[in-house]
């Protein structure tokens, strides 16, 4: 069961980077959301794989590590609120520019903040 | 003894934020006056807690009263009560301009998210559990991430993007780290884990040392440390002014978790780690002052320039901290109490040049703007105090970095010298191309709102500076102590007090 997690966790890291290395928005995100799946089912495994215990003192004799699994949850609720913001902020940086490629080149290299003034004070 | 109020730094920006958004939606007076209240009660919990942890040593603060490796625990000591003063000290004027200026005009959720962004530095100060400073480290990221692209704009949003897609790489980073540390420790409370590192079987260094420079690595991106800088210019720049001058914040929370880490989990002492994090943090920090440096006088626009000041100043800061002695950590902690105000100031002094001109670039000469004598005297004021001249305070700091550094005197002294030199060039061209006229021409007069507000809260951080350059000198006493204390954490570690709970 290790190699097969492990081999798990691998690709999806691979994966993962590869894809936030892409040129536009939306493959970036997708990499972005399975690196979150790889580290948090390496999370998981941080608090050793083992089957059919519960993570209760008590209910057997020996138990799963909770905290793990406490954490693990943490992460996952925060990967997806942050998967939110950042889909959000894609869609609305499309709407706005008509594309979705991640790097500043039309910005015209100089002109960055001064555009975004230019616009206030139109 | 504080008690409560060492969660007060957290709760009370977290209950704030939340009224403002749920009763005080469209009320702008009234977020207003609660976004002020707010900070003005937050400065004076700050200093309280200064006080106690001056007075008392540290303090623990149990989180539902679970006890203290298994629940998450707030440890109050003085570098921690430090860092929150410093945070709501910065909160105060930015607050300010952003209302004396209209930028809390320019979209609905200003000043909810400028609470959220308080909370989440200030717990990431207070926290005592490394996971509970990945969750603060998320809640102020996600924070920013709203203030970057406050006021819109497409140029913004994708700047905006890219900034959280680099965190949310630096995010994951750190919770593998996390995880490693857990797997091979089974704790990750900070105190927990200072005891238990150093009686780790010789068989885990290997594992040891990578999950050091993974936490490292996430650090320096939070702190724009070589090679992982390169989010900050594009964010800083595009970011409202406003929101950039408190940005200033955020990358000292890098440094200090560069320095807690360093000084109390991965301690010189460690023979897991030894000094790799020297090895690694020492040349990476000279490299960001060069390459900071070489920045400002390269820069096409000002607040590009700001922002590599500000990559130069984390430089000067990383140097200083990454030769983990109290000495040089003594000197970083006033640097970074000066590179904050300062980097804050210069960033409101560009806002106000970029937002009176149509566009800010330092390659053409631009026409003349409106209360063009008063900016330039506050740009002047800036410039001297990024540049590290005397009589600013940034002189002083320089000055006690390179005290400190006498035994690599060679390299450290050259870089930061000859650095320094680079950025006085790079000011003063972009002073004379800004400011300077040969002949009088007709400044557009009445165009603009007198703005009191907006400067006073840029002569306020000014003025900041010239209170840490009059105080240096018992400043620099209490430093000195608080750095000794963090590199002999057994008073940290007491404090914790591991396995009893409330």
């Amino acid at each position: 069961m290790e190699a097969l997690v492990a081999i798990a966790i691998g690709t999806l890291t691979a994966v993962g980077i590869y894809l936030a290395l892409r040129m536009r928005t939306f493959p970036v995100i997708v990499g972005l959301t399975v690196l979150s799946y790889a580290v948090n089912l390496f999370l998981f495994t941080s608090g050793r794989l083992t089957q059919n215990r519960a993570p209760i003192i008590g209910t057997s004799d020996v138990y799963a590590d909770p905290l793990p699994q406490a954490l693990v949850l943490t992460a996952i609720v925060i990967s997806f609120g942050m998967t939110a913001v950042i889909m959000i902020m894609a869609i609305g940086g499309f709407l706005e520019s008509g594309h979705d490629r991640v790097n500043m080149a039309d910005a015209a290299g100089d002109d960055e903040t001064g555009d975004a003034a230019g616009e206030e004070r139109a | 003894m504080m008690g409560h109020w060492i969660i007060a730094p957290v709760v009370l920006p977290a209950f704030v934020a939340g009224v403002m958004v749920l009763a005080l939606r469209s009320d702008l007076l009234l977020k207003r006056i609660a976004g002020i209240g707010s900070i003005l009660a937050l400065n004076a919990i700050a200093l309280a807690l200064l006080w106690s942890a001056t007075i008392h040593g540290p303090e623990v603060y149990f989180l539902g009263e679970w006890p203290a490796p298994f629940g998450i625990v707030l440890v109050l000591d003085r570098l921690s009560a430090l860092m929150v003063a410093l945070l709501a000290a910065l909160a105060l004027p930015v607050v300010l301009y952003a209302i004396g200026s209209g930028w809390d005009r320019k979209g609905a959720h200003f000043h909810p998210l400028l609470q959220f962004l308080l909370m989440g530095i200030g717990g990431a100060f207070l926290t005592g559990d490394a996971f509970n400073l990945f969750v603060f480290f998320e809640i102020l990221l996600i924070a920013s991430y709203g203030l970057m692209i406050h006021g819109g704009g497409s140029v913004r949003t994708r700047a905006g993007i890219q900034y959280v897609a680099f965190n949310l790489v630096g995010s994951s980073l750190f919770l593998f780290a996390l995880a490693l540390t857990y797997g091979l420790t089974g704790t990750l409370n900070i105190a927990d884990l200072a005891q238990k590192l150093p009686t780790l079987p010789e068989g885990d260094a290997a594992l040891l040392r990578v999950t050091a420079v993974m936490m490292i690595l996430v650090f320096a991106i939070k702190g724009a440390l070589v090679p992982l800088q390169f989010w900050l210019p594009g964010t800083y720049a595009n970011a409202p002014g406003v929101v950039a001058a408190m940005f200033a914040v955020m990358t000292k929370v890098g440094a200090y978790a560069v320095l807690r880490f360093g000084a109390v989990v991965f301690p010189p002492e460690l023979a897991a780690t030894g000094s790799l994090l020297q090895d690694l943090i020492l040349p990476a920090g000279l490299v960001t002052l060069a390459l900071g440096a070489i920045g400002v006088l390269g820069a096409t626009t000002l607040p590009r320039l700001v922002a590599f000041g500000g990559i130069a100043s984390m430089g000067t800061a990383f140097t200083a901290i990454g030769a983990f002695t109290p000495e040089t950590s003594s000197a970083a902690l006033y640097y970074i109490l000066h590179s904050t105000l300062a980097t804050a100031a210069m960033f409101l002094v560009a806002d106000l040049v970029t937002r009176r001109r149509a566009h800010a670039r330092l390659t053409e000469v631009a026409p003349p703007i409106a209360q063009s004598g008063l900016i330039s005297a506050l740009f002047l004021a800036g410039a001297v105090a990024m540049a590290g001249m005397p009589p600013l305070s940034g002189f002083l700091g320089k000055l006690l970095i390179l005290d400190a550094f006498r035994t690599q005197e060679a390299l450290v002294w050259t870089v930061v010298l000859a650095s320094s030199f680079l950025m006085i060039l790079g000011y003063a061209r972009a002073g004379s191309v800004l400011f300077w006229k040969a002949t009088a021409l007709e400044v557009p007069a009445g165009r603009w709102p007198r703005e009191g507000l907006a400067f006073s809260a840029t002569i306020a951080l000014l003025a900041g500076l010239a209170g840490l350059t009059v105080l240096a000198g018992p400043l620099t006493d209490w430093l000195g102590e608080t750095a000794a204390g963090l590199y002999a954490p057994e008073a940290y570690i007491a404090a914790a007090r591991l396995g009893e709970g409330g």
